[in-house]
């Protein structure tokens, strides 16, 4: 099996997410940004899983995706509290930790 | 427990092999009568092996409508109609073909590979058999009417595409369910169906109540559905123990419950779990409460998914995997088990609960929770085919009286659904709205000839059949009432004078074409099985007889299914107690004759009222003691917690240090560290003010930092491996 595309493909995505995490304002964006970064990984665990033909990395990837529901969970709710309390969901607004 | 031919069979081929290689072994369809069947075929009625078209087409609707709905000068509409039809062809042309065949025991389908874990194979399929087909053709005609009725009942709609996108993704996950090979599949569709019935049931979202009813029902089937996902786990060992190599295939768990391998223990906590799902979905006693309040949805919702074919999934499930029911509540054996008290049960307190209400889609949807509790008891009294006929004749005129109701609201009461406040005396301003809905009362009443007629008795005979005289009695009991509240929702809406302040006429053409047809559904369903007659063809199409052949179910051990002689004294009986009903009602409400306003004059009677009203006070046992007890027992704790314990400590501990603080700070604090740390604050601050620039504040930049840090740690490590 061709494991080098895939581990591009997965990169690439990964870097779309990294992108996605460092230069959108909005926090939602950010958020489906670390989805697919979240993804990438699990691409890169499942097409190993298949190289090597052992459970181990399919069995990380279900774990990976039920995390990553459960904190998309939790970082929705953060958002919509933020957007409700600074009136908007910019990220750039939150800079009360400022040194 | 096991039949030798089963067994050899089982042996010889292991078992193992089933599924997506099912076809090598098209050869030898064409099954005898009384043979278990361990694998689908693959080759045959090309309908019948294509069955996964039937969940594609309403699929691509479901988006072409959330893609382009809107655009379309229809709104959507048009694309929801053109694939429910395809669907409806389909499936009339599966049940073609299957009727074709039905003499013959094969199970069509197809099984292919969904994930691998190691040696674990989950697969997605279709395993098409008689119930499923029936499924098909029900679920696609009610659809149908139901869409073609949309049009007229909710023109102008602000959500009009969004309504028909949910209708498609409903029809769609109602045949995954409906087709679905293994469990996990079964799983999925009814996790989806449970979603459609969410979003259609809020779907004027902007009424509080209607998102809390949406709310409600979606939790109540869930917590059914932990229930059902314990089952669909435990079926996956009971296959285990069978064949040495877990499972989720409906054949394989059928074959295996049947197999006398698998402990009892394990088959009858299956069976429990399992049952509650099925409750959850069926709207069972106790966990009911959510179907009335689902009526908040727009009423064709109500029709379609409310009465006609979402809540049958429970009762469909349960007929699916029959054997781990009739094995783990041997169920063969007479004795009094979950799945036939749960049913008697229901068939009682959801009749009762009928007569309080005054909203007539309340009526209709308490009425369904009673025909929903005869199905379950039908199972529970091994009377397979009866209670999957009235499953199929319920559907249609539960439907035919849902649509009505929505006739009467949207013409006659102006989208009131109170019987009390808006209608009355619509009979001549509706005709057929008024002969329809009479057709449909009747047929859930049990007069002879209707539907309901001959899919009641033949449950009530095969209960007695089997040994389960008591049942038979609730049986007759609910007949009764079904027939007086009928009789007083029939006499609120359509006699006496009209209350409401509207011109009340007859519903568009839209509306009353889908009334026409489901009451001749409704008259001639019936007579698919009308044994005096000699016709027996529901169950010479719809039984299995291959999975789990009904006919000499594991023979030899007097255990098996029989079907009960029809007798027209016990049908006379039984349709006697349904005009005995009526009859009672016609004296309250039309000659004032009886116990009128006893609610008001006798204690008891009143108590009993109130009782009804609160719904067995249920919602406030739910909702007030549970929850609200466990958050208050959990608050107080968390409060007992925090004061005793952890500010015991901490105040403790705080008063422990602050003296050794005090006796530190006069000895050594001020006369040597003192000026150490004041060398050491201004250095720091000076290397502070420097750092303070990094730190600041900004979220991504701490991302860019934290990101650079990784890909300079991962370039150290390249470097030494290199």
């Amino acid at each position: 099996m061709q494991i080098n595309l895939i581990l591009i493909v997965s990169a690439f995505l990964f870097s779309c997410g990294m992108f996605g995490v460092i230069s959108r304002k909005n926090g939602i964006m950010v958020l489906m940004s670390i989805e697919l970064m979240l993804n990438a990984v699990n691409l890169n665990l499942i097409a190993f899983s298949q190289y090597s033909q052992k459970v181990a990395g399919n069995t990380f990837a279900v774990f990976v995706i039920t995390i990553a529901a459960a904190e998309i969970g939790v970082g929705l709710g953060l958002v919509l509290l933020i957007a409700r309390n600074k009136k908007s969901p910019n990220l750039d607004d939150l800079d009360k930790l400022k040194g | 427990m096991i039949d030798s031919v089963f067994l050899t069979r089982f042996l010889s081929e292991g078992g193992g092999e089933h599924g997506g290689e099912a076809g090598e072994h098209a050869a030898e369809a064409g099954h005898h009568l009384g043979e278990k069947i361990d694998h689908l075929t693959s080759v045959g009625p090309w309908f019948l092996t294509h069955a996964y078209l039937i969940f594609i087409i309403p699929t691509i609707s479901y988006f072409l409508i959330l893609f382009f709905g809107k655009k379309l000068p229809k709104k959507g509409h048009e694309i929801g109609i053109a694939s429910i039809i395809a669907v409806l062809g389909f499936a009339g042309m599966a049940a073609y073909q299957w009727i074709n065949q039905a003499a013959e025991a094969t199970i069509y389908g197809q099984s292919y590979t969904w994930l691998r874990f190691g040696d674990l194979k989950l697969t997605v399929g279709t395993h098409i058999d008689g119930i499923a087909v029936m499924m098909m053709v029900v679920v696609g005609i009610i659809s149908t009417l139901v869409h073609i009725y949309s049009t007229a009942y909710l023109k102008d709609d602000i959500r009009y595409t969004h309504y028909y996108a949910a209708l498609s993704l409903f029809t769609a996950s109602m045949m995954l369910l409906v087709v679905a090979n293994n469990t996990l599949q079964l799983l999925a569709g009814w996790e989806l169906v449970g979603l459609c019935s969410f979003m259609l049931i809020g779907h004027w979202w902007e009424d509080k109540a209607n998102s809390n009813a949406a709310l409600k029902a979606f939790f109540t089937t869930r917590f059914g559905d932990i229930g059902l996902l314990t089952g669909v786990i435990m079926t996956f060992f009971v296959v285990e123990r069978a064949m040495g190599k877990g499972s989720f295939s409906i054949i394989d768990i059928n074959n295996s419950a049947l197999s006398g391998k698998v402990g009892h223990t394990l088959l009858l906590m299956t069976a429990l779990a399992l049952l509650l799902g099925v409750m959850g979905k069926s709207g069972q006693f106790p966990l009911h409460t959510w179907l009335p309040d689902a009526m908040a949805g727009p009423t064709p919702v109500s029709a379609l998914i409310h009465a006609a074919t979402m809540v049958v999934a429970g009762v469909y499930l349960a007929a699916r995997v029959y054997p781990i029911f009739w094995e783990g509540f041997n169920i063969g054996e007479s004795g009094i088990n979950p799945m036939i008290v749960i049913g008697g049960l229901t068939v009682i307190a959801g009749a009762a609960l009928a007569f309080v209400q005054t909203d007539i889609k309340k009526v209709l949807a308490y009425s369904t929770i009673s025909q929903l509790g005869y199905m379950i008891m039908g199972l529970g009294a091994g009377a397979w085919t009866a209670a999957i006929f009235h499953l199929f004749t319920h559907a249609f005129f539960k439907a035919l009286l849902f649509l009505g109701a929505g006739s009467v609201a949207h013409s006659g009461s102006h989208h009131s659904f109170d019987m009390k406040k808006d209608m009355g005396g619509l009979r001549k301003k509706m005709p057929i709205t008024f002969w329809t809905f009479m057709i449909g009362t009747g047929a859930l009443a049990g007069i002879f000839p209707l539907a309901g007629f001959w899919s009641k008795d033949e449950i009530l005979a095969n209960a007695g059949n089997s040994g389960y005289e008591a049942f038979v009695y609730v049986g007759l009991l609910g007949a009764i009432m079904t027939a007086a509240y009928m009789t007083r929702c029939v006499y609120l809406t359509f006699f006496g004078e009209y209350r409401g302040h509207h011109h009340p006429h007859e519903s568009p053409k839209a509306i009353t074409i889908p009334l026409l047809i489901l009451a001749v559904f409704s008259i001639g369903a019936g007579f698919l099985n009308a044994l005096p007659f000699h016709i027996e063809k529901f169950k010479e199409w719809v039984e299995p007889k291959g999975a789990f052949p009904l006919e000499g179910l594991v023979s030899g051990t007097g255990k098996f299914i029989t079907h009960a002689e029809f007798h027209w004294s016990d049908a006379g009986i039984a349709s006697a107690c349904g005009l005995f009903g009526i009859f009672v009602a016609y004296l309250y409400y039309w000659k004032k004759i009886g116990l009128i306003n006893v609610t008001e004059k006798n204690k008891l009677a009143r108590a009993g009222y109130v009782f009804l009203e609160k719904k067995y006070f249920l919602d406030i046992l739910y909702t007030d003691i549970i929850v609200g007890g466990v958050k208050k027992q959990l608050a107080n704790a968390t409060l007992w917690t925090n004061d005793k314990i952890i500010n015991g400590t901490v105040n403790g501990v705080g008063k422990l240090v602050a003296k050794i603080g005090t006796f530190t700070y006069e000895n050594f604090d001020q006369k040597g560290i003192d000026r150490v740390v004041n060398g050491l604050g201004s250095t720091s601050q000076g290397t502070g003010s420097v750092l303070t620039k990094v730190q600041s504040g900004k979220l991504q930049r701490y991302a860019i930092l934290l990101f650079s840090g990784v890909i300079a740690l991962a370039l150290v490590v390249i470097f030494i491996n290199r």
